[in-house]
């Protein structure tokens, strides 16, 4: 099935596309029909920077259980750094 | 007689004149043909989209489909093409119509047109489809697992994604739907609703339903395909055009 659906967000950071780093704006959540991974559905996540067009783009294709892992293994690594040490308005 | 044709990127006049980018297909001898307009699923214009473009030069169409996302992502890779369009909500409809009219222009201009206008499209282009159809005079409309047609959308769907049943009335051709027994988009009781409703309106159609088939049966390159229902659905899809696109 086509979910449609889009968690969008604003991100701040860097990612790697074809032409190289370029800064994001943007990241995007969905669960539907993945281009490479051999499933019918993964989640997918852009990190976006539509400003830069629609190249500027790291996707990636996951599934459930990978990336569920995924967003664990973020929590956890944050929870062992420093609080506040890799935040926007970092010391 | 032969089986030569040609197949390229063109650019066409889409909604409003734009200039946008198509991949066209068309056999080489000069007997007249119908056109057939293909109208990309939500992944976009992509190879596999490009390969059921000349599946229908091969079986003796014109055959031209419009790159839906050529505003928001001109040259771009189709999946980031896609993914650009997904995240600024979708091809908005009438934009839709209007890119589909340039095609279904483009084709009746070619030196062996014979006036007939098909259009066929899969997944968010099954919906198109019918649109299509509600919205330009066309002959023959084949919608390939379109779904919200019929019912509303989840919650935290693009805007640009309605129900369209209230334009059933105008729909100015025969339509022949295919779908699968165990997609969720559209539901079995979703086609079923709508075939409901056309055959109230007294508009011709033949929808058939496969079992053991979901969603995106047709695409050779995903999990989702189902050789058997894909087999039965092209043939169902020729004899189709053959009727309706014959003059």
């Amino acid at each position: 099935m086509c979910t449609y659906n889009t968690e969008k967000i604003e991100v701040t950071g860097s990612g790697k596309a074809a032409k190289g780093w370029f800064s994001l704006s943007h990241a995007a959540v969905y669960v539907d029909h993945p281009v490479h991974a051999p499933f019918a559905h993964t989640v997918n996540i852009d990190f976006i920077n539509p400003g830069e067009g629609p190249s500027a783009r790291v996707p990636v294709e996951l599934t459930e259980e990978a990336a569920r892992e995924l967003a664990a293994a973020i929590h956890r690594a944050l929870d062992a750094a420093p609080a506040g040490l890799a935040s926007v308005n970092q010391p | 007689m032969t089986d030569a044709m040609r197949a390229e990127t063109i650019t066409i006049a889409g909604d409003g004149g734009t200039e946008i980018e198509a991949y066209l297909a068309k056999p080489l001898d000069e007997q007249p043909r119908g056109g057939v307009v293909v109208i990309h699923h939500m992944p976009g214009y992509d190879a596999a989209t490009k390969e059921i473009v000349r599946k229908f030069a091969v079986n003796g169409y014109n055959a031209l489909c419009p790159n839906l996302y050529s505003r928001e992502a001109p040259g771009a890779d189709p999946d980031d093409a896609a993914a650009a369009a997904r995240a600024l909500g979708g091809v908005p409809d009438d934009r839709l119509v209007g890119d589909v009219d340039g095609a279904a222009t483009y084709l009746k201009g070619l030196d062996n047109a014979n006036g007939k206008i098909g259009v066929i499209g899969y997944c968010s282009g099954g919906r198109q489809t019918f649109l299509a159809a509600c919205s330009l005079q066309i002959d023959a409309a084949v919608d390939c697992y379109g779904a919200f047609v019929v019912n509303d959308p989840p919650a935290q769907m693009p805007p640009t994604m309605k129900p369209i049943l209230g334009l059933a009335p105008r729909l100015s051709c025969p339509l022949l739907g295919l779908f699968g027994a165990d997609d969720q988009y559209p539901t079995p009781d979703e086609t079923a609703k709508l075939a409901d409703e056309l055959n109230r309106l007294g508009k011709d159609h033949e929808f058939h339903t496969y079992d053991g088939a979901g969603h995106a049966f047709f695409s050779v390159d995903r999990p989702s395909y189902r050789p058997e229902a894909a087999k039965q659905g092209w043939q169902r899809v020729f004899e189709f055009f053959g009727k309706n696109l014959a003059r």
